[in-house]
């Protein structure tokens, strides 16, 4: 049995956690859901209904926003997986010593600056005055400037741009392990460079893919700045609704029921990609 | 030639920087023989074994498979398969995958595949293992998954790189004898390399002892042993004792040597020496016999002092001083051997045929 010390040396340790779990992410969380029942009948009397998640579906608008947002973000996760893919190959598989320091390095100096800062610089090179219009000009490519910004593709520059490092680091971290003949076995057998790279190295590789995608894919369905910035107005990311709701507006039931919709979106998308993949959450995080 | 060999290369060399790794290495292997290149590490082995599976390509020199040139085909067009040192099993197919892998590459029906994992995994032992996954595998069972993988697709050769490096010493001598057996029993050619020149002697047809991206001598294991052709081959293969001296006289094919001690040895010359040149005689332990007093006519002799005796069983020796080299004799264990104690005098004859005599390196 355990001894009252390493019981208490346990509880101790467990302590921040749990502080941090319960406090930071279970009590806000549940306090957003009860919210998300509430309807206001008048200015001082609540009752409990389900009238914002009827709001949601019968708002065009609202759910239109929502798939859109799930759609653009699953295709961002998509991008950034072909990406980084070679990135990670050349990085565990090809660099070697100081290279490999310095490519992991490049990877990760964007994130010394804060996403904000991330995003002006894209907007500036974007924008109809900035560095690629000009050069098009120059070039003789275009009469006049090009506008570059607030459109879908400036959106999915910026989140991919975003996203990148969390892919990298699982790519590499997997492909790092893999052993050194498996893709010379995968050649030697007979196998052409698509059946080596579909048979042997993405199976193997699978755990990282799936963690980074799911990194990502959170990360881009939850990020308010880069689209709100890079796509302008008609931009329309589900957290620009929610934001809305809450600031706004002053609903916060309404806002609260967004919320909660958001999070069980990117919760069934998860867990879809975990079964399709046949990969288990404790494989993929640990 | 009637019939082209398996393999057949001529004057291969391959550079990395200045050093060449595999620097004129010319071989022959006749169709279904079990060919094994030995060597020490860092002796150019892999990287030959590289050049014929298709990793990497020769700086110079051709390669010539079934009598086709094989220089510019890539790995996976090359009708030659390879077991890894760490039989790159891929873990994450079953081993009935993994063996199917390759034929799904030559585009072999889904049935016909299935017939032939079965039909392979029992020529090699393991029937009806096809939906285990590697890793639920033991090291031997792995092993033979890996032969089988490679057996399946029937290739004109087969490349094994020091396969039984990873196994127990029990098992790798079960492995050694059952390799020998699959090899007939599919009659593909087989090219081993190895550091371990007892796996090599086991299992091969022919040898080659190569060292500094060089063969020294291409034979059968039994005339390896008998002749080696090199001081290097006589000290690599098999257990030798070298004693240094000087050629003093020189008759026929036989030389006499006076060692550093003083005493006066013979044996058979390997290369014509001159008298006066320094030269060293390898001899055998279990050519080596112990006696404390009379010999036969026409003995080699020397005498020596006993430092200790090593009991290993059949593979007991005595480890013995001759003017201050250690010179091991066998012991055998059916009672002849006199009884022997640490700085007991005794000594050792052998027929001076048995003892071979090289130039010695210079220095």
């Amino acid at each position: 049995m355990k001894s009252p010390a390493t019981r208490l040396s346990l509880i101790l340790l467990l302590t921040p956690f749990l502080l941090w779990i319960v406090l930071l992410v279970i009590l806000p969380h549940l306090q957003m859901l009860r919210v998300s029942f509430q309807v206001r009948e008048s200015w001082d009397t609540l009752s409990w209904g389900l009238e914002q998640y009827a709001n949601f579906f019968s708002e065009s608008y609202y759910w239109r926003t929502f798939v859109r947002t799930g759609v653009m973000s699953l295709f961002t996760t998509f991008l950034t997986l072909l990406i980084a893919f070679p990135i990670a190959w050349y990085i565990a598989r090809l660099a070697s010593g100081r290279a490999r320091g310095l490519l992991f390095l490049a990877c990760l100096i964007p994130f010394w600056a804060s996403e904000l800062v991330r995003t002006y610089g894209w907007m500036i090179l974007l924008r109809e005055s900035g560095l690629f219009s000009a050069w098009l000009q120059a070039l003789g490519w275009s009469d006049g400037p090009v506008e570059m910004l607030y459109n879908d593709a400036a959106v999915i520059i910026g989140l991919v741009y975003n996203g990148l490092l969390f892919m990298v680091v699982p790519l590499v971290t997997t492909l790092d392990g893999m052993e050194e003949n498996l893709v010379e076995a995968g050649y030697d057998l007979g196998g052409g460079h698509l059946t080596v790279l579909r048979e042997v190295v993405v199976p193997w590789a699978m755990p990282g893919i799936v963690s980074g995608c799911i990194v990502v894919f959170m990360l881009t369905l939850g990020s308010y700045l880069t689209p709100t910035l890079m796509g302008g107005k008609d931009s329309a990311w589900f957290t620009q609704q929610i934001f809305t709701q809450f600031i706004t507006r002053f609903n916060w039931e309404q806002g609260a029921a967004l919320g909660a919709l958001l999070l069980g979106l990117s919760s069934l998308i998860v867990w879809a990609g975990l079964k399709l993949t046949g990969q288990s959450l404790r494989k993929v995080m640990g | 030639m009637a019939t082209p060999s398996d393999l057949f290369c001529h004057q291969l060399i391959r550079r990395f920087g200045n050093h060449p790794a595999v620097d004129g290495i010319s071989l022959d292997v006749p169709a279904g023989t079990f060919f094994s290149i030995l060597g020490p590490s860092g002796c150019g082995k892999t990287t030959l074994l590289r050049l014929l599976a298709g990793f990497d390509r020769p700086d110079e020199g051709d390669i010539y498979i079934r009598g086709e040139r094989m220089n510019r085909v890539p790995p996976n067009h090359r009708p030659v398969n390879m077991v890894f040192q760490h039989l790159a099993l891929f873990p994450t197919m079953s081993v009935g995958d993994n063996i199917a892998y390759g034929l799904k590459r030559q585009r072999v029906p889904a049935a016909r595949r299935r017939q032939r994992v079965e039909q392979v995994l029992e020529q090699v032992g393991l029937p009806g293992l096809s939906g285990r996954m590697p890793s639920e595998l033991s090291g031997g069972q792995r092993q033979r998954v890996a032969l089988a993988r490679c057996l399946v697709l029937e290739p004109t050769l087969l490349l094994l790189d020091e396969p039984l490096g990873a196994l127990d010493l029990k098992l790798r001598e079960q492995m050694k004898v059952e390799l020998k057996h699959l090899q007939k029993q599919f009659g593909t050619t087989f090219v081993y390399i190895t550091h371990d020149q007892s796996e090599a002697m086991v299992m091969s047809d022919q040898v080659a002892v190569m060292k500094d991206g060089r063969f020294d001598q291409v034979a059968a294991p039994e005339e390896l042993y008998r002749e080696p052709a090199t001081a290097f081959v006589a000290g690599f293969v098999g257990d030798n004792n070298r004693l240094r001296g000087q050629v003093v006289s020189v008759s026929g094919d036989r030389a006499q040597l006076r060692l550093t001690g003083g005493a006066i040895v013979e044996g058979r010359l390997a290369a014509p020496l001159e008298p006066g040149a320094s030269a060293d005689l390898y001899v055998r332990p279990e050519s080596l016999v112990l006696s404390d007093g009379e010999v036969a006519e026409g003995l080699s002799r020397c005498r020596a002092s006993v430092r200790t005796t090593l009991f290993d069983g059949a593979n007991s020796r005595v480890e013995t001083d001759i003017g201050g080299e250690p010179v091991f004799a066998r012991l055998p264990q059916h009672g002849s051997a006199p009884s022997l104690s640490a700085g007991d005098s005794l000594q050792l004859a052998w027929e001076p045929d048995r003892a071979r005599v090289f130039g010695a390196a210079t220095p």
